[in-house]
């Protein structure tokens, strides 16, 4: 060590050369960073005393005044008094004997799209992706799934219909499927995914452009003791003119080649005609039997699609479970009122409803001018189907946050316009976890207030996280009358109205 | 159609958007894997379906990333530019995007001002900035003209060049001689002792390494394979921008024999292998032709939405995809954070220059940050966060690289092929590794650290290859 003098001005400055003391050019530049930074300290250099650097110390003027080598550690700080220049120097000892701890391993990178996190997976493994993204942005998610060769269930409402479009061919061409959008259930394997319920393993697959009607057709075939092999959501729009039911004929190949699933059930809300035709002339050429549950006005009912489908199996129809509830007077004239969060289950209860009822208006109505506009309390009769878009908008769907119906049902107990409330209520993952505890106090509240007989669509199955039973005796304690059939509850409503078909 | 991967047994999945399916999921013990999804970084939601959609793009990306890492490099020549890429007198190249003098950064207006009188073309600083201004002095990107350059990129006619060809292709790229570090020509230096270096490298560098590059041709020795020795560094602790030391040296020991067989005066061959020795960046200059060849392989595929140059010329910061050609998209250039040199702190770094980007485009440099830990401590990094930075830019790119693996990533291929669509969805940068030029016109370099572009060129570049996709 050999200090040099200050080389001028009133500032202390120290010019060291170290032998035998060597430092990588980068940890000596953090040296320099940590010590330029000190309080009082107005320059320094702690490098290697090679020409470049001793260039930039006489540029400093801290050049040495003795002859250097390259191989020593050149330590030339200038600071504003001797103290800040002794405190400054013990720092550079002190930085260059520091030791890096590291544990050599990275901290794990989240996956921020679909396609990161299908990359870490075995390409040999099944496997699948489910979005649920904004509906804006769920297109380049699915398009990951699609181009990992991986199948995908779009949950996300409000992808616009032609990138739907998009999507299925590209999922055709890779040899995947989409399913959805905004027809959120699968089962895959026994997988549940999305809207499910827990249905045993069965030798019927379904084809489903409709969520809550995949599920009604599911728990009744588990309550059969048939059980399914899959449940392929296709979106509520496949069999739409637009989408041409691209999603519907390659699930049904699927199912046609899948050794587990021995029949097929198509179920969906009334096709556009000609993609009926066509669905119907390739389920023809499959090899496995595959029978339509799909709503219209002459097969309005799920559940008698069901039943049908046993008697091709040679099976009996059982007894659907339900709970009577009290005895209650028939109210002929009264108004139906049917609150659903299932836009399928909806769909059936108009279908059944409409030839003993007349018309019934509602915000997803059988036809334009029954178009119930956004007054949810209107007179006479309607259905309202709360998993409508429009109102969903900004709020989880009403199988989750039953805000909206509860309201309604709130207005209702304080109207005095004779009714009958017909409700569903939708078991299974994904769904509230105990919907019959939200809805019991407003039930009894209302009835309560008035009298208001309460019919109630219960879709679930005993294994569901719910328990069917357990939410139907707790329904049934606060006076519902409990279905597990929505066509069932359908005509016990239309019994109380008078107007049996 | 069969979809066995769909329903051959009890799927694993992968879940992006709200918990509660993911939750439903594990409560079925099903194996889950969350995306950590977030909205895109930028980008019209359109535009971004668009190109999500667009069916050319897989298969244009397939081939961009094919082409890119088909593509090899091999020394076959030693050139003045003014041969090489028929250089006009009073025409000189540059980094980046295309710029004006007006607009030309310190650095950059030295670099300039310096080939003009290392060309003649001035006898004093005042007379070359009235040549440049004039636009007596044409200006024109390295980039085209199938070359490159590190920091100021400032190539004039009499300057030797690397000649790089691609076996596969034929193709061919070029870069001039690297100067060494300090006050030097490329971040901005111009003095007399610049000038010296730059005639003498004239003098005696070009044509010693012309000589000894042909020769050894000549007398039938394979041409070096410049990918090979790049390959390699990655495993020496090189990332191949910000540190080059395993390179240089390797470079040296492959053109050493061929030099001192040259029959240069040995005092010449002496300093020479002195100068190669001594500049821990000379390899630089060989592995930038190298990547721009690559990348040249893959340009012009349409829908392909692969980055093909990130450059910036000390003003802007240019990039150009393989979907959209020749086209630039540019917006104004980040100042580097890192480590300074002496005295010089972050108000003396100009913003970032230079082609020398082009290694995080072909997936080295600092995208292969995990090869080389020593660099991250640019910035007061760990070891950790170098391998998570290359860990990230896994995420933006569509391919690992077999041929440039990295050791401590279990030999993972590097991270390759920038995907302007995965970088405005996971809304991450490129991580680029750089040096720093001083701000000021002659000051020469003053640091080296990290950096990113900025974000507007990818915001221009999505925009117009969903323009394309739309119009396809």
């Amino acid at each position: 060590m050999s200090p040099s003098a200050p080389s001028g001005g009133d500032a202390a400055v120290s010019v060291q050369l170290r032998s035998g003391v060597y430092a990588d050019s980068v940890k000596l530049m953090q040296v320099s960073r940590r010590i330029g930074a000190r309080e009082g300290v107005s320059a320094v250099l702690v490098a290697m005393a090679t020409p470049l650097n001793l260039e930039l110390a006489a540029n400093m003027g801290l050049a040495p005044e003795e002859p250097t080598s390259p191989e020593q550690l050149l330590i030339a700080v200038r600071a504003a008094d001797e103290g800040a220049l002794a405190e400054a120097l013990a720092d550079v000892d002190a930085a260059l004997a520091e030791r890096e701890r590291s544990t050599g391993t990275a901290a794990a990178i989240p996956h921020r799209t679909t396609g990161a996190g299908l990359d870490e997976l075995s390409p040999e493994s099944p496997a699948l992706a489910i979005v649920s993204v904004p509906g804006q942005y769920a297109a380049a998610e699915a398009a990951d799934a699609i181009a990992a060769g991986r199948s995908v269930l779009v949950f996300s409402d409000g992808v616009p219909v032609e990138q739907e479009v998009a999507l299925k061919r590209a999922a055709h061409d890779a040899g995947v499927l989409v399913m959805g959008p905004d027809c959120g259930t699968a089962i895959v394997s026994g997988v549940a995914l999305g809207f499910a319920n827990v249905v045993r393993p069965g030798p019927v697959g379904l084809v489903a452009a409709s969520g809550t009607g995949a599920q009604q057709v599911s728990c009744l075939l588990d309550m059969a003791g048939v059980g399914v092999s899959h449940v392929l959501g296709v979106g509520g729009r496949d069999l739409k003119e637009e989408v041409g039911g691209l999603a519907t004929l390659d699930a049904l190949a699927a199912l046609d080649a899948d050794p587990a699933t021995e029949r097929v059930l198509l179920v969906s809300k009334p096709p556009a005609p000609s993609v009926a035709a066509a669905v119907t002339e390739a389920a023809g050429k499959l090899s496995v039997p595959v029978r339509s549950a799909v709503l219209s006005p002459e097969s309005p009912d799920l559940t008698a699609a069901v039943e049908a489908l046993l008697a091709d199996m040679g099976l009996d129809v059982p007894v659907w479970p339900s709970r009577p509830g009290p005895a209650e007077a028939a109210v002929p004239g009264a108004a139906l009122k049917g609150l659903y969060s299932g836009g399928t289950l909806a769909d059936e209860a108009m279908l059944l409803a409409s030839p003993a009822l007349g018309g019934i208006r509602s915000n997803i109505p059988l036809q334009p001018d029954l178009d119930l506009g956004t007054d949810l309390s209107a007179p006479g009769h309607l259905v309202v189907d709360f998993g409508d878009d429009a109102l969903t908008v900004g709020r989880a769907h009403p199988m989750i946050d039953p805000t909206l119906r509860l309201e309604a049902i709130e207005a209702l107990a304080a109207s005095d316009e004779p009714a009958v409330l017909l409700l569903d209520v939708v078991l299974g993952y994904g769904a509230d976890p105990d919907p019959a505890g939200a809805l019991v106090p407003a039930l009894t509240a209302a009835r309560e207030r008035r009298a208001l007989p309460v019919v109630v669509a219960l879709i679930g199955t005993e294994g569901d996280p719910q328990g069917w039973s357990r939410q139907a005796d707790a329904l049934a304690a606060a006076g519902c009358a409990v279905f597990s059939s929505n066509a069932a509850a359908t005509r016990y409503a239309l019994d109380l109205l008078g107007a049996s078909a | 159609m069969s979809l066995q991967n769909l329903l051959s047994g009890p799927p694993a999945i992968v879940a992006a958007g709200v918990d509660v399916f993911s939750e439903a999921l594990r409560a079925q013990g099903a194996d889950v894997h969350d995306v950590d999804w977030r909205p895109p970084g930028f980008g019209d939601p359109a535009d971004l379906a668009a190109l999500a959609l667009d069916p050319r793009r897989a298969a244009a990306n397939r081939t961009a990333v094919e082409r890119l890492m088909a593509a090899g490099s091999v020394l076959v020549d030693v050139r003045p530019a003014r041969e090489v890429i028929g250089l006009t007198d009073r025409t000189l190249l540059h980094s980046g995007p295309p710029l004006e003098w007006e607009n030309a950064s310190g650095p950059m207006r030295g670099a300039l001002v310096g080939a003009c009188l290392f060309e003649g073309w001035a006898a004093d600083v005042e007379e070359a900035e009235i040549l440049l201004a004039t636009g007596a002095v044409t200006l024109d990107p390295c980039h085209h003209h199938r070359t490159v350059g590190p920091m100021a990129g400032v190539t004039s006619p009499s300057m030797w060049m690397w000649c790089l060809e691609d076996p596969v292709t034929g193709g061919q790229a070029f870069c001039n001689l690297n100067e060494g570090l300090g006050k030097v020509l490329r971040m901005g230096a111009f003095n007399e002792e610049v000038q010296a270096r730059l005639r003498w490298m004239r003098d005696v560098l070009g044509p010693v390494l012309s000589k000894a590059v042909r020769g050894s041709i000549d007398a039938g020795n394979d041409p070096l394979d410049v990918k090979a020795v790049l390959a390699q560094m990655l495993q020496m602790g090189d990332e191949a921008h910000n540190r080059n030391r395993a390179g240089s040296l390797m470079a040296l020991r492959e053109l050493s024999p061929a030099i001192v067989a040259s029959g240069a005066p040995s005092s010449d061959i002496a300093d020479v292998l002195r100068f190669i020795g001594g500049n821990e960046h000379f390899f630089l200059n060989l592995g930038m032709p190298t990547a721009k060849l690559a990348l040249d392989a893959a340009r012009g595929i349409p829908g392909s939405t692969m980055l093909t140059v990130m450059s910036r010329n000390g003003t802007e910061f240019g990039i150009q995809t393989s979907g959209t050609g020749d086209r630039w998209f540019t917006g104004p250039a980040n100042t580097p954070v890192g480590l300074f040199l002496g005295d010089y702190g972050p108000d003396d770094a100009n913003p970032d220059i230079g082609d020398s980007a082009i290694m995080e485009t072909y997936g080295i440099g600092g995208f292969a940050m995990a090869a080389a830990p020593a660099i991250v401590r640019f910035v007061g990094g760990t070891v950790p966060d170098a391998l998570a930075t290359t860990e990230r830019m896994y995420q933006l790119t569509l391919a690992e690289n077999p041929a440039m693996q990295i050791p401590i990533m279990g030999f993972r291929g590097s991270p390759t092929g920038i995907d302007v669509l995965k970088v405005a969805r996971t809304g991450w940068l490129p991580q680029i590794n750089t040096g720093m030029a001083g701000r000021v016109a002659g000051t020469g370099q003053v640091g080296a650290g990290l950096v990113q572009p900025p974000q507007q060129c990818f915001e221009q570049a999505l925009a117009a290859l969903a323009e394309e996709a739309r119009t396809a």
